[in-house]
């Protein structure tokens, strides 16, 4: 059983004892424990299933490449699944639950999966649920669903906020072992703007464990030193507990600093997502330790050498009384010793190589471990936990077993892979290391920046530097190149002697024993997590995948939450020796980010609730929305759709409103719509560009309609144009179109016609505007008094300005409804004000408030089109009758040449009209009209589609507008409209213009 | 009676002065967390476009606002005005709300002539304050600009995003920053700057 | 996510600042081109990978629309630049040809 030890452990606090659970039990453990070092301590081996065989699963490693020990953390709001518990820092009141097994970790009946595993190879999902095509969505699908999968999904609201911080420096250090801390001193020193990220809550990475001496003093002491140092100097930012998750183009870094994960609800952000924009960066991201692929390599107990050295250094945990060491290289040999001078028994050191003679295996030897070169595990015993391994020659089949050992655990190494990761994110290469049989970042083909050259420099056992008395030097080396490349010239640097024991060389092992026959191979795992064996990529590579990619994708190899960290190069080197191919012609996937899964609180940042995203309010919101408001987002916007009175509802309250605004009157905030201010002795000529029709000939204090196409011709926005004085225009635009049309002016005035003598200002959020709308409007006005608003003084299409109840204001008398209307813009911080007179004014002549869809019917009544109903971006104006907006005395204009185009100028185009229902019902928007016969795809031919329909109180029936086939020349045809239950309407072909077409209401 | 037609781009601002007082985006909220948020309440605004090259253009701003051009991504500052760069050929004067009409048209008349523009935009924005030392952490969460210290200094205008919006800012001491942003989104900007200053939030970057 | 200098304002935008315009340098064609001309300027645009003339709009700052000469498949930036001109700067296609010999030059 795996216990803690009485004495030791570098990073817990046995003064301080922390409870947690596990499964609902109820456990403790000491300040500085990981979950994992926490669980081992209480002898806690089964932690998981895995993902498709639901195999008893143990710890495997002490970091962020665990595969197997994922749970789901927390409770209620703070509930999130798939938590390693490798990097779980333990604190007071943690509650942790294994997953994917049913009912219980111990009895689980998906491990039924593992009875029939023979018979579920890779691409078995693929081969085995294709036919019949059906059973896929209704049968295969439902039942795979209900038993894949790994944690929970969380099901309340978040219950904590998280952030961004944007960081720029000049150098980014990531990694705070002993290469990122002398990476950091030496680019300290040379005064660069310095960013240190550690991953875990320690600085000082695994030399402390590997009882390195720097500088003659245990590695301890000189990281102690350097952080001091570091701290000291104002240049250097250090971070702990914040992994860079990825590079991006031009030195952009993505890094999730889990601010309050070990102390949740202290009132600290749970995660802060720090956007780094770095100059360049020297990624000191150390080495992994690759698993050794043996038959049952995946009982709980197996584990890697350094984890295991991991746990009884940093943790005083022993994983069991007996360990037994397999490996293929010196470094392992320091975990023996490890656990000799803990006091644990270690009845062999299973050595792959014929010959192991280095300093520290005879420093093994001499402790008393037995050395069995030329050997190799050929099977590991148990269950739910390990019970012991069969020994065999390395060069044999495994059938020879010379040896049965019982043991507890095993630790074992296939040597150490770089972590590359951040290297290759932004396209950085690797070559081929065959002395540690690892790939190893290129410098010669780095990633690179804005400048064109390399921006990334590994440092250290991250750019292969596996020796850790190489380490230091290396990381030096980087560093004064990244210094270079930034352009700091000068750099002071100082490399303290490292001291450790030599290590002789590894020889790679990717099978073991080699001459594994089927059953063998069947039981080694390459994926803990996602049950990938060396059998699955051998299988693939017999089906004929030669590609690394397309074999990952085939049998999920190191597509699990780990990412492949451990499997990815043992897969790598089973499928090229299945090929026969070297493994640098097979490749490597591709490393994308994120490093390690990043929650997605911490990616949203501060986005969520009320500032999900940005809303944008009126200076009447606040009293649309004590008013019964139905909101309409029209982009961030809200606008009121209606009012209801009590319990009204929403289609009452239109009809209500349009009967109002046609028999007495009413209020609209119209403030929403654009207006952008036109100015300069071009902008008459500017305009008439901009605009089908003229607009440089319009009079001062007089308004026109006019219509903006884009190049292609096609209608993009609509509104009223008022001049206000010689040199001055106000262009009013749609709501939504605010933005884009005064982006679209600066575009044309900026890139095309840069000398003409023009300026904009968008004053949209400058003015409140209020539509007075109905036959009572002037009565309303004139109670307030100041601007003449009588008919002979102040005509249709003209603009007035002075004050309104003593309140600035211009006034256009415009009509968007029919109705004798005026519009009222007084500066927003006034709107509120005239908001309220006007409804006091109003009140002896019933004045209702209105909202966006009583303003589309009573416009629909009258014919108007509305952009983005009538058109939607490949409708021209004469599509719409709009000829009369067109000017055809001028040159050129926006989308002029577009309109010319034969397919655009084609009179069998469809074009607008309006529809009566013949029964008055009212039409399914977006509906179209079918025409004789069938196109090529067997639907229906269509001949128009609604573009706008309503039920109009005033006329009370239904009426619409549409597109039709030649339309205006169809007048009183009858067309036909299916709906999507199979019934259909009729409806005849009119004028669209349903009300008041003589305009005799709105020129009173 | 019947009003004349006006005739000034300056908008209704004529009749302002006699107007009741204009209510702010937000009234004049407050928040207190890591630093201190106050919406400054109406301000006085007007936009200013023209050729900075132009000798009329400048003497027309200094003889409204007393104050010279400021340099690229600059602001100066002097008895209640604050003019801000903008763009090549727009300015940000700033002012107390109620002396704008008067300016403006001190503006237009030094302006006749010359192809520019002068127009009012204080009702368009919402201005903040934010107290405290650590004003540059609480913007740094925000915006993508870099604000360390000896990065961002006094003097300085930085227009970026904040989150999602655009927005403008400056250092009006070490440890006081004012901002603005378009009116229609104070709410969220303040709901932005309350959530990156809630207590505990402390980044200690600098 | 790229970082481009904003010619007018001098700020180091990155590209969450900035709005894309697509190509740049084209020249337009209005009311009475032919429909070889026109179909040039409205439809035909340039994809290379390599060397690439871009407007770019400094959307969230001095709100000004320039140019920019940037490698599509290193996304090495060439140079940015007003886009008050016809065609690239003399200076700016005699650096992008030193870097890239194997450019085939502007146009």
């Amino acid at each position: 059983m795996s216990t803690r030890l009485s004495s030791g452990g570098r990073l817990i606090d046995r003064a301080r004892t922390v409870e947690y659970s596990f499964n609902g039990k109820r456990l403790r453990g000491f300040k500085g424990d990981t979950l994992a070092s926490a669980l081992l301590a209480s002898d806690q081996m089964l932690v998981g299933r895995s993902f498709k065989y639901h195999r008893p699963r143990g710890i495997v490693a002490s970091g962020a490449e665990e595969p197997n020990a994922l749970v789901g953390l927390g409770t209620g709001a703070r509930f999130e699944p798939n938590q390693r518990m490798t990097t779980t820092e333990l604190f007071d009141g943690l509650s942790s639950a294994s997953q994917n097994h049913w009912p219980s970790l111990e009895y689980d009946v998906g491990v039924l999966n593992n009875a029939v595993a023979k018979f579920l190879p890779a691409g078995f999902y693929y081969k085995t649920f294709i036919h019949p095509r059906a059973a896929w969505k209704h049968v295969f699908e439902p039942v795979i669903r209900q038993s894949a999968g790994l944690g929970r999904v969380p099901k309340e609201r978040d219950a904590d906020r998280y952030e961004y911080f944007y960081a720029h420096c000049d150098l980014l250090v990531v990694g705070g072992g002993i290469a990122g801390l002398q990476a950091a001193l030496v680019a300290g020193a040379a005064g660069a703007r310095v960013l240190v990220l550690e991953q875990t809550a320690h600085w000082g990475g695994r030399a402390p464990v590997d009882g390195v001496e720097i500088d003659g003093k245990p590695a301890e002491a000189w990281i102690k030193a350097s952080v001091q140092a570091l701290e000291k100097m104002s240049n250097v930012m250090l971070r702990r507990r914040t992994m860079a998750s990825g590079v991006y183009d031009h030195g952009y870094v993505l890094a999730d600093e889990k601010v309050a994960d070990h102390t949740p609800g202290d009132g600290r952000p749970r995660h802060r997502l720090w956007r780094i924009r770095a100059g360049r960066i020297v990624t000191a991201t150390g080495a992994i330790e690759r698993p050794l692929a043996f038959a049952g390599n995946d009982i709980p107990g197996v584990m890697l050498a350094s984890a295991v050295r991991d746990y009884v250094v940093n943790w005083a945990v022993s994983p069991g009384d007996r360990t037994v060491v397999v490996t293929n290289n010196d470094d392992a040999y320091r975990t023996a010793l490890a656990l000799k001078a803990a006091g644990l028994q270690v009845p062999a050191v299973v050595d792959a190589r014929d010959r192991a003679d280095g300093a520290l295996p005879q420093a093994a030897r001499a402790a008393g471990i037995r050395v069995l070169t030329g050997s190799a595990i050929a099977k590991a015993h148990g269950g739910k936990r390990l019970s012991g391994v069969a020994i065999c020659a390395q060069g044999g089949e495994g059938n020879a077993v010379t040896e049965e050992i019982p043991c507890e655990a095993v630790a074992m190494s296939g040597g150490w892979s770089p972590v590359v990761h951040l290297y290759s994110h932004c396209g950085g290469k690797l070559s081929w290391d065959e002395a540690h049989a690892m790939f190893r970042p290129d410098a010669a083909r780095p990633p690179t920046g804005a400048d064109g050259t390399g921006f990334v420099f590994a440092a250290g056992a991250a750019n292969g530097a596996l020796y850790v008395q190489d380490v230091l030097g290396d990381a030096t080396k980087a560093t004064i190149a990244a210094l270079q490349a930034a352009g700091v010239a000068e750099v002071e640097t100082v490399v303290p002697a490292v001291k450790a024991e030599v290590e002789a060389p590894m020889i790679p092992i990717w099978v073991m024993p080699q001459g594994a026959g089927p059953d063998l191979r069947m039981k080694m795992w390459l994926d803990y997590q996602n049950d990938v064996k060396v059998s699955d990529v051998q299988l693939a590579a017999r089906e004929g995948y030669e590609s690394v990619e397309h074999t990952k994708r085939y049998t999920t190899l190191g597509m699990a939450t780990d990412q492949g960290k451990l499997s990815n190069i043992n897969g790598l080197a089973v499928l090229s020796n299945a090929l026969n191919a070297p493994i640098p012609e097979v490749g490597t996937t591709t490393f994308r980010p994120p490093y390690t899964p990043v929650t997605i609180g911490a990616l949203a940042g501060e986005a969520r609730g009320e500032i999900f995203q940005p809303l944008r309010r009126t200076a009447i919101h606040d009293w649309h929305e004590a008013h019964g408001v139905e909101w309409e987002p029209v982009g961030h916007w809200r606008r009121p759709y209606c009012y209801k009175n009590g319990a009204e509802i929403a289609s009452a309250a239109v009809n209500r409103e349009v009967l109002a605004v046609r028999e007495r009157v009413g209020l609209l905030d119209a403030s929403t719509l654009g207006k952008i201010l036109v100015k300069g002795p071009d902008a008459g000529r500017f305009l008439d560009m901009l605009y089908t029709n003229m607009m440089s000939n319009l009079k001062p204090g007089k308004c026109r309609y006019g219509l903006m196409c884009s190049e292609n011709g096609f209608l993009m926005d609509d509104g009223v144009v008022a001049r206000i004085d010689e040199e001055t225009w106000l262009c009013h635009t749609t709501s939504g179109g605010a933005d884009r049309i005064h982006g679209w002016m600066e575009d044309w005035l900026q890139c095309e016609w840069w000398d003409w003598k023009v300026y904009t200002a968008n004053l949209t959020e400058q003015y409140t505007q209020i539509a007075v709308v109905g036959p009572k409007a002037r009565a309303v006005l004139e109670k307030l008094g100041g601007i003449e608003v009588s008919g002979e003084e102040f005509k249709f299409m003209e603009w007035r300005e002075g004050t309104l109840g003593g309140l600035p204001a211009r006034i256009f008398r415009i009509s968007f409804s029919g109705e004798l209307s005026y519009e009222i813009a007084t500066p927003a911080g006034h709107g509120r004000a005239l908001w309220d007179a006007l409804l006091k004014a109003g009140e002896e002549f019933g004045i209702t408030p209105y909202g966006t869809e009583a303003l589309h019917v009573m416009r629909a009544e009258k014919g108007f089109i509305m952009i983005g109903d009538e058109s939607d971006g490949t409708v021209i104006p004469q599509d719409l009758n709009l000829n009369w907006a067109i000017s055809k005395k001028k040159e050129d204009f926006l989308g002029k040449r577009g309109q010319e185009r034969s397919y655009l100028a084609d009179p069998g185009r469809w074009k607008l009209v309006g529809l009566e229902t013949l029964d008055g019902t009212v039409l399914p928007d977006g509906a179209y009209a079918v025409a004789d016969g069938f196109n090529a795809n067997g639907q229906r031919n269509t001949q128009g589609r609604i573009t706008s329909t309503y039920w109009s109180p005033t006329l009370r029936k239904g009426i619409a507008m549409a597109l039709v086939h030649r339309g205006p020349e169809r007048m009183g045809e009858v067309l036909e409209f299916p709906k999507p239950d199979g019934s259909s309407v009729k409806a005849k072909i009119c004028d669209p213009v349903f009300y008041d077409k003589d305009g005799e209401k709105q020129n009173v | 009676m019947s009003e004349p037609v006006s005739i000034s781009a300056s908008a209704p601002a004529a009749a302002q002065a006699s107007a009741p007082a204009p209510v702010s985006a937000l009234n004049g909220a407050s928040f207190e967390g890591m630093v201190k948020i106050r919406e400054a309440g109406a301000c006085g605004m007007i936009t200013l476009r023209g050729n900075f090259a132009s000798e009329a253009f400048v003497s027309a701003v200094k003889s409204a606002s007393g104050l010279d051009l400021p340099g690229i991504r600059q602001v100066v500052r002097a008895d209640g005005m604050t003019l801000g760069w903008m763009s090549p050929d727009e300015l940000m004067l700033m002012l107390p709300y109620a002396e704008v009409p008067g300016v403006l048209a001190r503006l237009n008349a030094a302006l006749a002539g010359e192809h520019a523009l002068a127009v009012d935009v204080s009702d368009a924005r919402a201005v903040f304050v934010l107290t405290g030392t650590r004003a540059r952490e609480v913007l740094a969460k925000l915006s993508p600009a870099d604000l360390a210290p000896g990065h961002f200094a006094e003097g300085e205008l930085r227009r970026t995003r904040l989150a999602q919006v655009p927005a403008a800012f400056w250092m009006t001491g070490e440890a006081e920053v004012t901002l603005f942003c378009f009116r229609s989104v104070a709410g969220y900007v303040m709901g932005l700057l309350t959530t990156a200053a809630a207590p505990g939030g402390e980044v200690g970057a600098w | 996510m790229l970082i481009l200098e904003c010619p007018y304002c001098g700020v180091k935008a990155e590209e969450s600042e900035l709005a894309a315009g697509g190509e740049a340098h084209l020249k337009r064609f209005g009311a009475g081109s032919t429909d070889e001309d026109f179909e040039g300027y409205l439809f035909a645009r340039k994809n290379p990978k390599g060397v690439h003339f871009e407007r770019w709009r400094h959307a969230y700052g001095c709100g000004k629309w320039f140019l920019a000469a940037r490698c599509t498949a290193t996304l090495e930036v060439f140079g940015t630049y007003p886009a008050q001109t016809a065609e690239p700067p003399a200076d700016l296609v005699a650096k992008i040809k030193q870097k890239r010999p194997e450019w085939e030059g502007y146009k």
